[in-house]
This record gives C-alpha cells, structure tokens and sequence, in this order.
C-alpha cells in the first residue's frame, strides 16, 4: 500500500498532535502515526483498575502554551485549576503555596517567598518568549539567526541591570543554595526543591537546578490545573482538533523505520509492513530512537551521532496509582484540600539524600512523592465513594541495578506507601489495587527511550542552542525532509505543546524558503 | 633489557636487531613510539637505491586497525569520502577521512584482504574516532599494529627481487593490488603499494616471522643492490612522488587548536577521492557546501627556478615591492632523479592553478651569512616522478 502525504507525523503524542494539526491548517495532508491504541503518548486516561482510571504518566496541566492554545482554540476542561500545593507535615503543620502566597509559616518566610516568587516569574517569564521560538544557530551570517540572537540578548538586558545580573547568576546554580539562603521553613524549602528536581536525574544541590524550577514556572506561571477525564482529555481534544484540520490519525501503527534514500527522507514503514510515502517525516518519538533506531547511524556523520548516542536521557521518576476503597485521614486536611497538589520533601536535605542512591543506580528507600486525588475533584474517574491516588515517585533510576525485577518493584512500591503512611496512616488498609510505572515500564509502554518526562535531561549542556544536540536545535535533523516535533527538541517535556509547535512552525517556514 | 640499558620509551620492532647490525651511523628517533633509524649508511646513497635498485624500509610503526562484521563496507563507506562499494577484495585503496565540518583528520591506505575484513593503516592513531564511527554499525574494530610487521620494498628491482625469493603471482599483481601467499608456514600478505611513487610492494607478516622474512629478502636481494634504508631516503622520494604527509603539508583536524588551520580534502588536491555521488559520508554536507562556495587553500606542487631549496619559504603573487603574500611552502628539496628544485606548498585561492607563475622567497645560508632570493615557481599538475614502470603489470625486470 502505497499513499503520498505532504508529510507524515510518527507518534501521536500531544506534540505530534499539535504538530500535525497546525501543518493540516496550513492546507497539508498529514497522516499521523501512532504506535499504541489511543494517541496522546504520555498524556492519556487508562483504566488501571475495575471501575478506576488515571492520568496514566503526565497528571498536571500546568505548562500548556497559551500559545497553542490560541493557534488550535484548544479549551481543555479542567476538574481543578489554580491548585494549592500542600508541603505534608507529619504532625498537620502543613505548608500551604497558592501562586505568590504561603501559609504556615513564618511572617518573615512569608514575605521572602513573596519575592522570591516575583523574582522567578519574572524570569520565568523571560524563559517563557524563548519556549515558543525556535532557537538561532550560532557561527553562522545568516540575518535571520543574527536577529533573533540580537533580540534574545535584548530581551536579557530589558530585566535591568540588576535582574540581568541575578538572572545569568541563578540560570546555572542549584536550588539548594537558594532556599536555604532565603528561607528557614523546612516544608517551604523542600517544596522547593522538590519541584526543581521533578522528572529529571537531579538533585536539589545539583547545578542547573534553578533553571529547572524556572522551566517549570515557564509554562503557565506556575498554574497548576488537572483536567476533566484525566490528562487522555487533553489528547482526545486535540485529537479531534487534528482530525477536524483534515489530518488522518492512524492508531496501533508502530513504525519501524523512517526510509531514507539518497540522503534525504521518501517515507516510513510500519512493522506491519505498510509502507508511506512522504518528502517530510516529523517525528514526535525522542531524539535518539528517532536517530538512531528508526533513521539510522548510516544516513548521518559520525560526530553527529556520537552526540545523540550520548544524549543524557536516563529517566528517574514513577508513577505509582493506587485504587482506594475511601480517602485516607491526613491530620489536618480537609476534604477540599486532597483537591490540592499533596508534596511529601519535609526538607530539602530530605530531597538530596532521596536522590544520593540514584547516582549509584539505587532506588531511594524513602521517596520524595507527589500526590494528587484527581478523583476528589472529577467522579468520573472512580466508582462513587471510591478513590484513585496518582502520584509521582522519585528516584527510580532508569538504570537501577539488578534490573527492574519483581521483587524490586514491590520493594520501591513498599517504600513509597511506608513513606505516605507516615502521613496517611490508614493508606495502605485502603489500597485495592494498584499500578507502579518504573521508567522503564513507561520506556516500554509510551516509546520513550529511558523513559524521561523530557526526551533528554533539561540540562543547560542539551537546552535552548543545543537541545537535542549541537548541530539540530531547529527542528530540522541533518537527514533532508527529517524533523523532530517531541520533548527531546527545544523546549523540552510537560504538556505545554511548545515543541509541536515550534516544529510546525519551522517545518512551514522552511518550505517558503527552499 | 639489561641493567646497563636504560629503557628510553622507545618500541623496538622486530627488524630492529637486523637494522641495528647494519647501522653506522646511530641516528635513530621516535615514530609513534617506534625507534626508526633516520638513516643507516647515508641518507643519499639510500635514496638512490630507492630510485635506482631498491630500498627496504621498516612500516611496522604504521598504525594499523582490523574493520571486520557484516557492517564492514557500510562503516568504511560512511568513515572514508571515496566510493569504497568499488574495492573489492584483493584490492588496496588510498583514501581521507574527515570530521563531521569536512576537515581532513588523516589519510591512509584501506587494504581490502577478503570479503567484508579490511585493514586500515594510517600515519596517526585514530582508535576513538573509529569506535565513535562504530555507534549503529556491526562492525569490530581491532587495533593491531604491534600483531603485523610490515617492509616497504620499493624500487625498481623490487619485482626481480620478490620474484628471486620465490614469491609466485607477482606478474598478475596490479598496482594497489594485494594477495596472500605462504611464507615458512605463515601467511605472507603482498601488496603492490608504497610511499616512493616508483615501482615497489609493501610486506604485512606476523612478527616472529619478520626476522626470516628479512634474512630471505636481503639473500634474494643481494643480487639486486638492496638496502635497508632510513626515514631520511623515504622523505626524498615521497615529495618528488607528491605526497603528502599529515605534519607538514597538512595538519590532522584534531591535532589543531586555532581556527582555520585544517584542511578539506579539496584544499589538498584530493577532489578525486570525493564521492559526492554517496549520499552520506563524514563531512559530506559541509563539503558539498565548500564546493558550492569554493575552497580558502589550494595545494601546489612547485618546480622552482635555481638549486636554492625552498624550505619553509613563503609564496608570493609575484615580485614586485607591492607582491602579496598568497601562501607558504610545506615540504621542499632539490630531487637528484628530476634535476628539478621541487616543492609543496599551500597557497590562498584564486592563487595556483596549475600553469601559473607564482614567486618564492628563500633564505638561505651560505658560511654563516644569510642571504635571500626570490625564485620564479610554476604550478604543475603531475607528480615530479612518475616513472611508467610503476603502474605497468607485469612491471618486467631491471
């Protein structure tokens, strides 16, 4: 079989969604493939247990691109927005942060994250311009790039002197040193810490961190919103936004290579053996099962290679869900506050030393979690009076030694209750199933080499200039009509949408030009 | 070692004894961590036996690496910018090998020895670049240059001489042909290849058969007016052949720190080994690029009036007071068998196409005092010495 497509999308995860819609709107024919059942990638709805389904990787809405949003009308419906985050004390003291506000601690912490928080939304706004653009090439004359360099260093300099200072300062530390240097609340410090480390092999005394928190913020400014029907709501909504553009998806299509001739992409081919042909192949998978696996050492340079073969893109976090029969008592919380995003880091050496037995290939024997009851806030996800916890767990390195085995999973899974039992001490009497997803599990079910939230470490060293890798931050692959559209490209991962869209972009673009 | 012997870091190869009984003069130095005489009578009189009988000279410290695995064409194919689809086994290929920016990292010769094994042999160690070039491919990479020693034997009774030793099928051996034969039990690979652009073979064997191999050349030799020559006599002959020598007439990219001091395989006069027509190959895109734009250097080959030899001389437009400096000279010498003053050199372009005049500036001394001159050069195409007899098969006796 043998169809001819402007271009072909592999991999329906949000970004290929967004990619494929936006292209289908600019008259292309699209054909979208998708390796699993239901498009979305990471972002789906699975049922886990009878009667109980979950946001099945990413659970959080809070970096969608307002961007993207206006480009494809995109309205998610949300079960909960502007979530609180609740740093969990074991004695009840819990630490409430809603945007620029804390409570439950001390006045003068209080007012330090007030300025703190003014400070990183304001980079994080800066941050934000260079999301949705395509990064320039440097060395080169090209008027275009020499531009947009020139308005990126523009951009810096308009913080202000000193914001500028501060900001190429911070871009590089680690978390760690700034919290402790601003705050004395412990809650505070490892909430902190916790989300400048999340979905990454980091700790909060490892340098780059700030920019990870920034990352984070970037988005939607810190806005965090958990949508109707699970993250697969998302997915579905664009899904049919493509589909409405023109773009046919095809699911359960896994593609086994993407067929280079004579140095330039003609099509793909799918294990089934159905052939496509397309001058132009977007691939939403990761930078290196892209390369590597379905293009081929062969059709690029050995330099090239040797760098997207070393690509850091080893993942650490878990999704453990549980099916629970009731919710479980926390002291201190309300029904109205297990809506809320529930964060156990009870300090920020508690975060460093969760991460140590990562750097050894070790799980941490006490995790630090972060926990959601979507089911308080949408009772469509379980049956009445029931409820589901999603959480993410860290660390759970990719590359844990003696393997992901059985007894290995049950013993991060014993961990990671124990650790919320401390908390919630009837949890584990509520538990009737449950479901942990190691990264491997989520390398294996979602296609991502590693399984890491970000296709490659959100490092400055694979960030903005050289995200994949030196020689391929535009989109645009050293193989002719070869693109990446995925987290692995500029910006990198979360649910933001940034990186389809940058790649319809450029993919569009580059078409006016040649 | 004895104690009396202070080790000096230096690897002996296995015809070190054979050469060390035949040195008179004690001037050796270090070739890759190889001691390697710069000559053993005289630099001269060995040349001469390169030009005129044949030279025996030690490639043992050639660095030499095994590419086999079902992947072995498609790896070499990607690594090198020439068509290697068209080596077949049995055949020997000279070739570059570029960075990912089409700067030139070495050249070497690639030895086809049977079906899908090849072995590449090179001036400079390449062990990382070639496992970097091994991501994605099934192919293993072994690096055995202290498992083969190797003898240039180039002249032009070089043929008469193997022939004398018994060696069958030298009379169907084309030129960058190779094959196998036994030797005392072991196998002997021949191959009709060399650094002196004259008639010649090299010999590859296992080492403890190199000593045998030696005392059976030099026996068959005799005849012949063989001779085991230095470093110094293969110089000689190689710039009057043009070639080039990764040092002095280019420098390998990684050896370089400032911008702009590599070399692209069409800035050495190399076009002919790029295959534009594979579509990928190390360095293929910025290439394509260079020629699209054209290239920064070209490189010459100079016959330069007078017997002042022009080392390390710069290259002028011509020699008025306001000329303009366009290059320098890389490798120069006066060649006894052209009776020509002959030189390499790098010049900028649009300088140097072939037939065109350029001027050099040489500095020479003669009783202490320095003097200057500057000489009249034409760009030629062909090598200074290209002798028939090096390409004729059979090559018939001298």
């Amino acid at each position: 079989m043998t169809d001819k497509y402007d271009a072909i999308v592999v991999g329906g995860g949000h970004n290929g969604l967004i990619c494929s819609a936006l292209l289908a709107k600019a008259g292309k024919s699209v054909l979208l493939l998708e390796a699993n059942g239901q498009v979305g990638g990471a972002a789906v709805t699975r049922e886990f247990a009878d009667g109980f389904t979950v946001s099945a990787c990413a659970h959080l809405l809070y970096q969608l691109q307002p961007s993207v949003r206006k480009d494809l009308k995109l309205k998610p419906k949300l079960a909960a927005d502007d979530m609180a985050t609740i740093a969990l004390a074991e004695d009840g003291n819990h630490v409430r942060i809603e945007g620029p506000s804390v409570d439950g601690v001390s006045a003068e912490d209080a007012k330090s994250y007030r300025e703190f928080h003014k400070r990183m939304a304001r980079f994080a706004k800066l941050l934000n311009t260079f999301l949705n653009k395509t990064p320039p090439r440097l060395g080169t004359k090209n008027f275009e790039d020499l531009a947009a360099l020139a308005r990126l260093g523009f951009d810096v300099r308009r913080l202000g002197r000193h914001n500028m200072q501060e900001f190429l300062r911070l871009i590089g530390m680690n978390i760690h040193d700034e919290v402790t240097e601003r705050f004395e609340n412990p809650l505070l410090k490892g909430a902190v810490c916790l989300d400048a480390v999340l979905g990454t092999h980091l700790g909060p005394r490892s340098p780059n961190t700030i920019m990870t928190y920034l990352y984070r913020l970037a988005g939607d400014f810190g806005r965090i919103a958990s949508p109707s029907g699970g993250m697969g709501s998302v997915s579905e909504e664009l899904a049919h936004i493509a589909r409405e553009a023109g773009v046919t998806i095809r699911t359960g299509m896994p593609v086994k290579r993407i067929i280079v001739d004579n140095g330039r992409v003609v099509g793909v081919e799918t294990s089934g053996g159905d052939r496509f042909d397309s001058y132009t192949v977007v691939s939403n998978a990761d930078p290196k099962s892209t390369l590597l696996d379905l293009v081929g050492a062969r059709h690029m340079e050995a330099r090239f290679t040797h760098r997207v073969h070393h690509l850091r893109s080893r993942g650490n976090a878990a999704k453990l869900h549980l099916a629970l029969d009731g919710l479980p008592d926390i002291a201190e919380l309300s029904k109205r506050d297990f809506a809320a995003r529930l964060v156990i880091a009870p300090d920020e050496h508690y975060v460093e030393r969760a991460f140590n037995p990562a750097k050894y290939g070790e799980s941490s024997p006490e995790p630090v979690v972060e926990l959601t009851f979507p089911s308080v806030s949408d009772d469509t996800l379980a049956p009445a009076g029931k409820h589901v916890m999603s959480a993410v767990v860290q660390y759970a390195p990719y590359g844990r030694k003696g393997g992901w085995t059985d007894a290995a999973r049950a013993e991060f899974e014993a961990a990671t209750i124990r650790v919320i039992e401390r908390y919630a001490p009837d949890i584990a009497k509520r538990i009737t199933a449950s479901e942990l997803l190691t990264p491997l599990d989520i390398e294996e079910q979602f296609h991502i080499t590693g399984g890491h939230w970000h296709h490659g470490e959100l490092t400055l060293d694979q960030f903005f200039f050289v995200r994949p890798v030196c020689g391929a931050a535009q989109y645009r692959m050293p193989v002719d009509g070869l693109y990446l559209c995925g987290a692995g490209a500029h910006p990198g991962g979360g649910v933001s949408g940034a990186a389809g869209r940058n790649a319809a972009r450029a993919i569009l673009k580059r078409e006016k030009t040649a | 070692m004895s104690a009396s012997e202070v080790f000096q870091g230096q690897i002996r190869s296995p015809f070190y004894e054979r050469m060390a009984a035949l040195d008179t003069k004690s001037t050796w130095h270090t070739w890759k961590g190889y001691t390697t005489p710069d000559a053993l009578y005289c630099g001269e009189t060995e040349y001469f036996a390169v030009r005129n009988a044949t030279g025996v000279f030690d490639i043992t410290p050639m660095t030499k690496y095994r590419i086999k695995g079902r992947d072995s064409l498609a790896y070499i194919n990607r690594l090198v910018t020439r068509d290697m689809e068209k080596i077949k086994p049995g055949r020997v290929a000279y070739a570059v090998w570029c960075d990912d920016q089409g700067q030139v990292l070495d050249d070497g010769t690639i030895f086809h020895l049977r079906e899908g094994e090849y072995r590449l042999c090179s001036q400079e160690r390449h062990f990382d670049w070639l496992m970097t070039n091994a991501i994605g491919f099934d192919v293993s990479v072994t690096e055995e240059t202290a498992e083969v020693a190797g003898l240039a034997v180039q002249g032009p009774t070089s043929y008469s001489v193997l022939k004398n030793m018994g060696i069958k099928g030298l009379d169907e051996l084309k030129l960058f042909g190779l094959m196998h034969v036994d030797f005392e039990g072991a196998e002997l690979m021949v191959s009709r290849t060399g650094f002196t652009g004259d008639l010649g073979y090299e010999l590859w064997i296992q080492p403890d058969k190199a000593t045998a191999l030696w005392d059976a050349l030099f026996a068959a030799g005799k005849l012949y007016g063989i001779r085991a020559i230095g470093a110094h006599a293969l110089e000689m002959a190689r710039v009057e052949a043009g070639y080039l020598a990764p040092g002095p007439d280019f420098l390998p990219a990684k050896a370089t720190v400032r911008t702009g001091r590599t070399r692209s395989p069409l800035e050495l006069g190399l076009e002919w080994l790029v295959d534009f027509s594979k579509p990928n190959f190390n360095g293929r895109r910025a290439l394509a690029e260079e020629k699209r734009k054209g290239s920064t250097w070209r490189l010459v080959k100079l016959d330069i009036a007078g017997n002042k030899i022009a080392h390390s001389s710069y290259i002028f437009d011509d020699a008025s007071a306001s000329k303009k400096n366009i290059g320098f000279i890389t490798s120069a010498e006066w060649s006894p068998v052209c009776k020509q003053n002959v030189a390499l050199g790098s010049v900028r372009t649009p300088h140097g196409k072939v037939g065109s005049t350029v001027w050099v500036e040489i500095y020479y001394q003669r009783e202490m005092h320095w003097s200057r001159a500057m000489a009249k050069a034409t760009v030629v195409d062909k090598p200074f010495w290209l002798p028939p007899r090096r390409s004729a098969t059979p090559p018939g006796p001298y």
